[in-house]
């Protein structure tokens, strides 16, 4: 399994996570479907602050927007998110099998140092 | 498993993995400064690692390459920062050209190892943060190469002896 993050849009993806507030839009909008109008009003921030805040997690591909009547519905792509987890899982993967192997090395070899 | 524990963070882009061994600090410390013992654990068994040059030393610098099956070689750099003697080491792990010049075109990632004497042996924490998220997926995929974490239940089965 290799992630099918492209490095450009994991750029994208980790920019995007780097904002508390985008964050929290997107721990928000996890729980269900918000619209733009609604996360505004849970930041002392402006109507088109939130709007670029969503733009950039749109870009990133963490959530699309729908339109829903004269709504901006915004909806978390949960697979883009794993898949940014996913990485430094794959990382930690990595060092769990070198454990494994200098582990190895050490009971097989228990002679002192050369 | 010898993992104690891992700590991991989205948005620092910092992995920081815990490992208790049952042997003294000299002898775990040699694992990192004795070449052709890195080399038995650095790549997976599939892609053994070749460390051309290595010495723990400052300003040293470090050339390895990892051999693919069908033969590619992915080579990659140490830059050492500092070292304490057994017990702490940092360095920069970069990309390397073939020629081994440095690959300017992915900032190196840094990378702390603590060893620690603890009642049972050694308690190892390994850092490592990286300078962006493209660098850590080129390093990753470097490291892990296609498929190989799918497999990985085979790979502990080969090490083990």
């Amino acid at each position: 399994m290799v992630v099918d993050l492209h490095p450009a849009q994991a750029d994208l993806v980790f920019h995007a996570l780097a904002d508390a507030t985008r964050r929290d839009i997107l721990t928000v909008a996890l729980a269900g479907e918000q619209s733009v109008s609604a996360l505004a009003r849970r930041y002392p921030i402006s109507l088109p602050a939130v709007q670029k805040h969503v733009t950039v997690l749109e870009r990133a591909g963490l959530v699309t927007k729908h339109r829903h009547g004269r709504e901006q519905l915004v909806r978390v792509e949960i697979d883009t998110l794993d898949r940014a987890r996913r990485l430094l899982d794959e990382l930690e993967a990595v060092w769990r099998e070198r454990v494994g192997r200098i582990d190895a090395i050490l009971s097989t070899n228990e002679g002192a140092p050369k | 498993m010898t993992v104690t524990n891992v700590e991991k963070d989205v948005e620092k882009l910092t992995l920081t993995i815990t490992a208790d061994f049952a042997a003294p600090v000299d002898r775990v410390w040699q694992v990192w400064a004795d070449p052709r013992e890195l080399e038995q654990w650095w790549g997976p068994p599939t892609h053994p690692a070749t460390f051309v040059e290595h010495s723990l030393a400052p300003e040293a610098r470090s050339l390895y390459f990892m051999t693919s099956p069908a033969g590619q070689r992915f080579y990659g750099w140490w830059h050492i920062l500092t070292v304490d003697t057994p017990t702490s080491l940092t360095y920069e792990d970069g990309f390397a050209n073939s020629d081994g010049t440095v690959d300017e075109s992915v900032l190196p990632a840094h990378r702390r190892v603590t060893l620690e004497a603890i009642t049972t042996g050694t308690r190892m924490t390994v850092a490592t943060r990286f300078a962006s998220a493209e660098a850590m997926e080129r390093m990753i995929a470097m490291q892990i190469v296609e498929g190989l974490v799918g497999a990985i239940g085979q790979i502990d089965s080969i090490v083990r002896p």
